[in-house]
């Protein structure tokens, strides 16, 4: 069985609980195990993009050590922002000796000094790379057929150039998952646009314009549910569905799982072991699974 | 009405500290456009990113410091990505925000948020929310 430390971000234990509960089920069919990293701390959410303040890239070192001290050279994210922040911070820390130097230098409390060797990645670089997607079809128990399904990216998971799990304009990872599930991935003209992100706080008028033509864009090429990878995309392309259909007229929403919960599905497992409780999305998964 | 073409002292200054925050010449840009036709939060910003990056160039940073745009953009790197000349602008609207952050100047006041959705918020929006608009 294959292990890796996993590092779980704030979100993924309070308003994300069901994509790491989705997570540890899929891995588990797939015999990858989750060991979550002792004393984590928050990532960050976000990677500051300015050149002068190493401050704002500590907690990144701080967990690399925590990862270190498992014995590992690798971290597993599911989070997009936690893989985008932590992988980010730690390239720009480790890129440079005399950056690493200084950050260390705030770690006396820490036994281990960060090496700056731990390679961030995310699930779905695991499922392509490690594991492959041979493997992932022949545990599909109940294929998804007929279903169809749109994968929505958003930013974190590609963007900027280098930061991504795939190809910044031309992703296909979570397309090529939805064909070993059996479903049918569908082509979307917004797959790749940002869902407003923090600005659900400060400008909800914004992402409740993006989330409704988000949905919609996908609704109207055809597809059956949306599937992502960051639960504050979650929120608000998810949860914020219904304050777009009481100010839209006629805005028709869909289904919006994490990618983890399909796969789930795909492997056979129950409903209530993927946090999934909306009946009309079960009902939907579930009847493609016995066509 | 503004007077272009005018780079004083003070407003060299603050341009060259965006400058220095973000590493980023914004004189490489030659106003194609493609950042503001590609940018998802367009409709909230009163000067598009283009305009934007054009004020700088002509030393009107308080109109860019006091525009809407700088706060409304959420990082989203699809302008950074997508430019033909290569300039991040994402990192030069980081380095704008930081200007007026490092002041002490927030832009996130909680007590607007109502109580009813401050409970249902994910703690990734509290953290991002708080880092990128408040000092």
């Amino acid at each position: 069985m294959k292990s890796f430390a996993y590092y779980p971000g704030c979100t993924l234990k309070t308003t994300g609980k069901a994509f790491e509960q989705s997570a540890y089920a899929v891995t588990g069919v797939l015999g990858i195990q989750m060991r979550e990293i002792e004393r984590w701390n928050c990532c960050g959410t976000v990677f500051s993009l300015t050149t002068d303040d190493t401050m704002h890239h500590i907690a990144t070192v701080r967990n690399m050590i925590r990862v270190e001290e498992m014995g590992e050279r690798e971290v597993l994210t599911l989070c997009s922002m936690c893989y985008n922040t932590l992988k980010r911070a730690n390239e720009f820390i480790a890129s440079d000796p005399v950056r690493l130097a200084e950050l260390n230098d705030f770690m006396y409390k820490e036994e281990l000094k960060y090496s700056g060797k731990v390679k961030v990645r995310h699930l779905l670089e695991i499922l392509r790379d490690d594991v492959g997607w041979e493997q992932i079809r022949s545990k599909v128990t109940k294929p998804l057929s007929g279903l169809r399904v749109a994968s929505y990216y958003g930013c974190a998971l590609v963007r900027p150039e280098g930061a991504g799990v795939d190809n910044l304009e031309d992703p296909t990872v979570m397309e090529d998952l939805v064909s070993s599930l059996g479903a049918e991935p569908v082509n979307w003209p917004s797959r790749l646009e940002c869902c407003g992100s923090y600005q659900t706080l400060a400008n909800k008028d914004l992402v409740l314009e993006r989330t409704e033509h988000i949905v919609s864009s996908a609704r109207e090429s055809g597809a059956d549910l949306i599937i992502l990878s960051c639960p504050l995309c979650e929120f608000n392309i998810g949860t914020r569905q219904a304050e777009v259909a009481e100010r839209s007229y006629g805005f028709k929403g869909l289904p919006v799982l994490y990618f983890t919960q399909l796969m789930g599905f795909a492997f056979g497992l129950e409903a209530k072991e993927l946090g999934i409780e909306d009946e009309a999305t079960i009902k939907l998964i579930t009847e493609m699974g016995a066509a | 009405m503004i007077e272009l073409g005018r780079h004083t002292k003070s407003r060299r200054d603050i341009l060259d500290k965006v400058e220095r925050i973000s590493e980023v010449d914004v004189f490489a840009c030659y106003q194609c456009g493609r950042c503001s036709g590609d940018c998802p939060s367009i409709s909230l910003m009163d000067i598009m990113p283009n305009q934007a990056i054009r004020l700088l160039q002509l030393g009107e940073v308080e109109a860019v410091l006091s525009s809407k745009t700088i706060w409304v953009c959420a990082s989203c790197f699809t302008c950074t990505s997508r430019c033909p000349k290569g300039i991040d602008i994402a990192r030069v609207l980081e380095a704008l925000r930081q200007v007026c952050l490092r002041k002490n100047i927030d832009q996130l006041d909680l007590n607007n948020i109502p109580e009813e959705e401050r409970e249902r918020y994910p703690t990734i929006a509290w953290v991002s929310a708080l880092r990128k608009l408040s000092g």
